[in-house]
């Protein structure tokens, strides 16, 4: 640590010039640590608690990489990133991944010059507003104020949409969702719209949850996944291919108690390919061939890292609905390991 | 004995350009010129070196776009077709305005702080004084969190103004007759309206109502005529030595004028109603301009309140003393000796207080008032992705507006300067 | 005649007659008060205006003070306390956030079992300022003042101690080539001082630094910047800042009284710019264009990045306190120095700046100070700092969600206190220095 700030002080000065570096797994296994970029404070999703120890269901995902790279979840450096800086920090190299509430949009595909390696989150953005309001859907929102963050998609989603209605409404600007919390409980906005899970784990933590509902309207489509710099297609396949293993292993049923055992070898062969048992898939990416075992066993399948962090028994009290697997009607479908 | 001057040595010889003190400077300031030009080139070609890894491109045809994401504020017409290069302007106004309203207010508290201050009254100087200290030493950022929250957890929603249809009588009611509406999301005041309109002309930059622009011409022609007038009383008292009471006719100068256009035009207040979920009708002024505004004025008047203070010690005991002996009253003394001496002394720093306070204004990040950062520099900035370009332009318009204050107390500190004969 | 008075002589006293009590209003208590606080009408109704307005401060905040819990596990159970002792919708502080997490407030998340390496570094600190303070300390103890830097570097950051040796020796080498060469060229000498370390650090430190660490392993936890936060982000950035804008802010600061127009005008234009732009926009600069202007794959954490703009911002106002310590001392100094025949820079380091230097003490504190309230600015690009940051993410926590206030109380407080003490003893050393020079 202490090397690269001092060496980081030579760069600024002007004396050593960095060498880029296309190759994100090389610079990863020099630094012996992943940095993931993380929402600065997104309870169930990514939080810090009283240590500075992060969890959550991004965070879960950052240690399934970390792991299946290292083989240890705990190699992570969680870097919290603000609506304003998430992109920067990618580009620039200071994260290697970003897990971060991300919509997976055409123009931050291209024009930003990122690449989605998969959705980890079915999302919409939704409303909140008072039970005692009488609002019972998003169409009577003529007029209102409505709690918005900067910097997101949801800003232009809410646009469309008022207009699209013919409807006016007056947006107050919040910079984060502490923020934005105290304004709507304060009442000092009629509506919250954010994603539906983030307003699900908003309302999970108010004192009252049951004196604020969440209206039916779903007014977009927010696909969340993590995002990796453009141009590196070996790193791109490690993040797409740790999460794929972590759905495709909530389908046959792999978890983090019984990985060890499949591990060994089982009748089924794709579950065989999946754990490196046989097929070699690992070192195909550059990886070794049971990066998949270590993946799962750092937080479980992804039904798992779900029902621990956002799940129905959790505060938040997610349910699947989308994000259920395609053999349950959700659009979870990992693509085949062969 | 004779001093003989060093004769320079025939012919030139390299080792000159170091030693001697006529190219010295030369060499210098030419070595400088090309590191500073290197560094610059290094910083560019590192840019451009940048920009081709991450595949992006640099220039301003964004500003073109439509910009999709609607500003509460705004002080020209804007909506969600309009441009990022609409959407920066009306940043760029809102910054303006609350630096303008922001240096008026922090200027009175700081006047009235700092010379109560002085006052003779232990209670008021000691209160003072805590003020002053409490607000320079905690961080303007705090002052501005409090201020919101403050208004958001104690203000009533605008729904507490509703008339319960039972009870016939509302939790909450209006203030100053009715007029004005203390919310936790605006205070709703009154907004003008003329019911015999000039009419409106449209420009591009933004609609100008010909009633005001007459009030406000009539108003200068107003103030010229009362010039001359007072002008005259002057001449008078200076030839006879006997003044024509002047104060009710100055005043009829003044206002009947634009009074009567006023009427003319069937001026109003148009008051602010319930509708729905809001007041409309008047004028909605966010909680986050308050909350800036409050935050603002209060910290940098603290600082104010002793540049007023220190400028007011300045002046020497003895000018009061002799305008004392003069037998000028104590509010005469302020105003004809120890003001004019001490504003030379308090508009220097005052304007650079001028300038931090609008400097200050990019802290409209914490309340959500959409300045030039919180457009230019936040929405249009992630929504485009272009940061090199939002970042430097902003910086650009910053800067310029720094210039454009420093190149103003230039001016004013060679008009005061004491001129030394 | 003079023997005994004559009847019609008029009477004399023979003696004093003992000292009256002045009147009720004219004494004590009565007197002060008529004095400073009824003097006039005016005075009377200033005075009552006073005490409503500190009526109305006690009378909501003293109650809310007073309702304090300290001992709770959570926001509701401080709530259900508050309620049970002061009745129903009593109001009352929930202290027990700040006992819960001060060590947050303080440390943010470095690793509490070395909390005592930040303290450790903030006492030496003040080692390391005392003799630049109280001029009647051993002047052997600058010595230290000068290593300070690198010590605390190392007790903050931790890892091996061979990287901070190098840079020590770097600067060693640096000075020692200057001694060996000044008597041959000044200008020699310089370039050397310059080039020496540069190179030793560019090409020798690596090599040493490995040989070392394998030979003696002398190295403590090494603990990363993400880890800072609270008020040790706060003194981190302010102080550092401050520190590495010294040396840039002299120079700057001499280059604008420079007779030479291209360096004059390329100090003006780089005071001027920093100065004409917000901190929150070179923050984002930091956090956003840094790593465009510098050669592509360059990375390093935003801690390091933030301090660079924040030197750049400090060392800007401080090159402007600096220039008014030069302009305020008397022409003959100077004169006295050319007419002694030093040439500029001995005439600089041994007469001009030290004094110079000297009178800006107080200007400097200043700039800290507010370098030390502008760091509240770093949570806008994302780091911990104590009034926004910090609480927002006890706000995360279930246990203290709506824990507004008191966060604000104890951060204003701590801001308070340190900031006031500052400017205290700027206040109080400007009057000693003013002395000195009369």
């Amino acid at each position: 640590m202490k090397k690269t700030v001092f060496f980081g002080a030579l760069a600024a000065a002007g004396l050593t010039a960095g060498i880029a570096s296309a190759a994100t797994l090389d610079d990863v296994k020099a630094r012996g640590v992943l940095n993931c970029g993380v929402n600065t404070g997104l309870v169930g999703f990514a939080a810090p608690d009283a240590n500075g120890n992060w969890s959550g269901f991004d965070v879960a995902l950052c240690k399934a990489v970390a792991a299946a790279v290292f083989g240890d979840p705990s190699k992570v450096k969680y870097v919290p990133t603000t609506g304003q800086t998430r992109f920067t920090a990618l580009a620039s190299g200071e994260v290697d991944v970003l897990v971060r509430n991300t919509t997976w949009t055409f123009s931050r595909d291209t024009d930003l010059k990122m690449d989605f390696a998969g959705v980890n989150y079915y999302d919409g953005q939704g409303f909140m507003v008072h039970k005692d309001s009488g609002i019972t859907s998003a169409k009577e929102l003529d007029g209102a104020s409505v709690c918005i963050q900067t910097g997101t998609t949801t800003e232009l989603n809410l646009a469309d949409y008022f207009k699209a209605n013919g409807m006016s409404y007056q947006p107050i600007a919040i910079d984060s969702n502490a923020e934005g919390e105290q304004q709507y409980i304060a009442g000092a906005c009629d509506a919250y719209t954010t994603d539906a899970s983030g307003l699900a784990a908003t309302r999970a933590a108010f004192a009252d949850p049951d004196n604020h509902i969440i209206l039916p309207e779903i007014i977009s489509k927010e696909p969340l996944g993590p995002a990796v710099r453009h141009g590196d297609s070996q790193w791109l396949d490690i993040v797409k291919w740790t999460l794929y293993a972590l759905i495709a292993a909530e389908e046959y049923g792999v978890t983090s108690a019984n990985v060890e055992e499949l591990a060994k070898g089982t009748e089924n062969p794709e579950v065989n390919r999946l754990l490196g048992v046989e097929g070699g898939l690992g070192a195909m990416t550059g990886l070794p061939n049971d990066w998949a075992v270590h993946a799962i066993k750092a937080g479980g399948n992804y039904g798992e890292i779900f029902a621990a962090t956002i799940g129905e028994s959790t505060p938040i009290g997610l349910a699947r609905g989308l994000n259920a697997q395609w053999t349950q009607g959700g659009l979870l479908y990992a693509m085949p390991f062969r | 004995m004779t001093s003989v001057p060093d004769t320079p040595e025939p012919g030139f010889r390299l080792s000159q350009l170091i030693y001697d003190t006529r190219y010295r400077s030369l060499t210098i300031q030419v070595v400088v010129l090309f590191l500073v030009m290197a560094g610059a080139a290094w910083l560019v070609d590192n840019t451009i070196r940048n920009l081709n890894v991450l595949g992006k491109d640099f220039n301003f045809g964004f500003l073109g776009n439509r910009s999709g994401y609607d500003i509460a504020q705004h002080l020209i017409p804007y909506s969600n077709d309009s441009t990022h290069a609409r959407a920066m302007l009306v940043g760029l106004l809102n910054t303006l305005w609350i630096s303008f309203v922001g240096c008026i207010t922090a200027t009175v508290i700081g006047v009235f702080v700092g010379v109560m201050r002085l006052s003779p009254n232990w209670l008021v100087s000691r209160l003072m004084t805590a003020y002053v200290e409490v607000f320079r030493n905690i961080p303007l950022l705090l002052w501005i969190l409090v201020a919101i929250a403050l208004l958001t957890e104690v203000m009533p929603a605008p729904n507490a103004y509703r008339i319960n249809p039972t009870t016939g009588e509302a939790q909450t009611s209006m203030i100053l007759f009715d007029s004005v509406a203390l919310t936790n999301r605006y205070t709703a005041i009154p907004s003008m309206e003329f019911l015999r309109s000039l009419g409106v002309v449209n420009t591009p930059f933004a609609p100008i109502s010909l009633d005001v622009v007459a009030v406000l011409v009539l108003f200068a022609v107003s103030i010229w005529a009362n010039r001359r007038f007072v002008g005259w009383a002057n001449a008078v008292q200076a030839a006879t030595g006997v003044r024509p009471t002047t104060w009710w006719k100055s005043l009829l100068i003044l206002f009947a004028p634009v009074i009567v256009l006023l009427i003319a035009l069937g001026f109003r207040l148009h008051e602010p109603t319930l509708q729905g979920f809001n007041f409309t009708g008047g004028t909605n002024v966010s909680n986050a301009f308050v909350a800036l505004w409050a935050g603002l004025s209060l910290y940098t008047g603290a600082f104010i309140a002793e540049i007023v203070r220190a400028g007011i010690l300045a002046v020497s005991k003895g000018q009061t003393e002799a305008a004392a002996a003069l037998g000028m009253r104590s509010g005469r003394i302020m105003r004809l000796v120890i003001l004019p001496q001490a504003l030379r002394v308090i508009v220097p720093p005052l304007i650079s207080q001028f300038l931090n306070l609008t400097k200050n204004s990019s802290l409209a990040i914490a309340v959500g008032y959409m300045d030039l950062r919180g457009t230019l520099g936040g929405i249009t900035l992630n929504q485009t992705g272009r940061e090199l370009e939002c970042i430097l332009l902003m910086m650009l318009i910053y800067l310029s507006i720094s210039l454009v204050i420093s190149g103003a107390m230039n001016l004013f500190n060679r008009k005061v300067r004491l001129k030394e004969r | 005649m003079i023997g005994k008075p004559s009847p019609t002589a008029p009477f004399v006293r023979k003696h004093m007659l003992p000292a009256e009590v002045p009147p009720a209003r004219a004494s004590g208590a009565p007197k002060w008060l008529r004095e400073n606080l009824f003097s006039s009408w005016a005075n009377t109704a200033l005075t009552l205006f006073g005490l409503f307005i500190l009526y109305l401060l006690v009378s909501h905040f003293a109650p809310w003070f007073l309702h304090g819990v300290w001992q709770a596990d959570s926001l509701a159970q401080c709530r259900q306390i508050i309620a049970e002792r002061w009745g129903e919708g009593a109001s009352g502080a929930c202290w027990a956030v700040i006992r819960a997490r001060w060590t947050q407030f303080l440390f943010g998340f470095y690793p509490s079992q070395l909390y005592w390496r930040p303290v450790l570094a903030f006492v030496l600190m003040f080692v390391a300022i005392a003799p630049v303070l109280f001029t009647q300390l051993p002047r052997k103890m600058l010595w230290f003042t000068l290593a300070y830097p690198l010590v605390a570097i190392w007790l903050l950051w931790g890892g091996s101690i061979w990287p901070v040796a190098m840079i020590a020796v770097g600067f060693a080498l640096g000075a020692l080539a200057y001694r060996l060469l000044a008597l041959r060229s000044s200008l020699l000498a310089s370039l050397a001082a310059i080039a020496v370390p540069l190179l030793f650090w560019s090409f020798l430190t690596g090599p040493i630094d490995s040989v070392l660490t394998s030979v003696v392993p002398l190295a403590i936890q090494p603990v990363p910047s993400r880890e800072f936060g609270g008020f040790l982000l706060a003194i981190v950035l302010g102080l550092g800042g401050i520190a590495m804008s010294l040396p840039l802010g002299i120079v700057l600061a001499l280059g604008r009284q420079s007779d030479m127009f291209l360096i004059k005008t390329f100090s003006v234009m780089f005071i001027e710019f920093i100065r004409g732009v917000p901190l929150i926009a070179l923050l984002f600069v930091a956090s956003l264009l840094l790593n465009y202007f510098l050669p592509p794959g360059t990375n390093f954490d935003i801690i390091l990045r933030v301090m660079i703009l924040v030197t750049l911002f400090s060392a800007a106002y401080i090159a402007e306190v600096i220039r008014g310590g030069l302009a305020a001392l008397p022409r003959g100094q100077y004169e006295a120095a050319d007419a002694l025949g030093l040439d500029y820079w001995k005439a600089q380091r041994l007469i001009i700046l030290p004094q110079a230097l000297k009178i800006s003490i107080p200007g400097i504190v200043s700039t800290f100070i507010g370098m030390f309230k502008d760091t509240t600015l770093v949570t806008f690009v994302g780091l911990f700092e104590p009034l926004k940051s910090i609480p927002d993410t006890i706000r995360a926590d279930f246990a203290w969600k709506g824990v507004y206030w008191e966060p604000f109380v104890f951060v204003g407080a701590i801001f308070f206190l340190f900031n006031f003490g500052m400017s205290r003893y700027s206040m109080y050393l400007e009057r000693k220095l003013k002395r000195d020079y009369r």
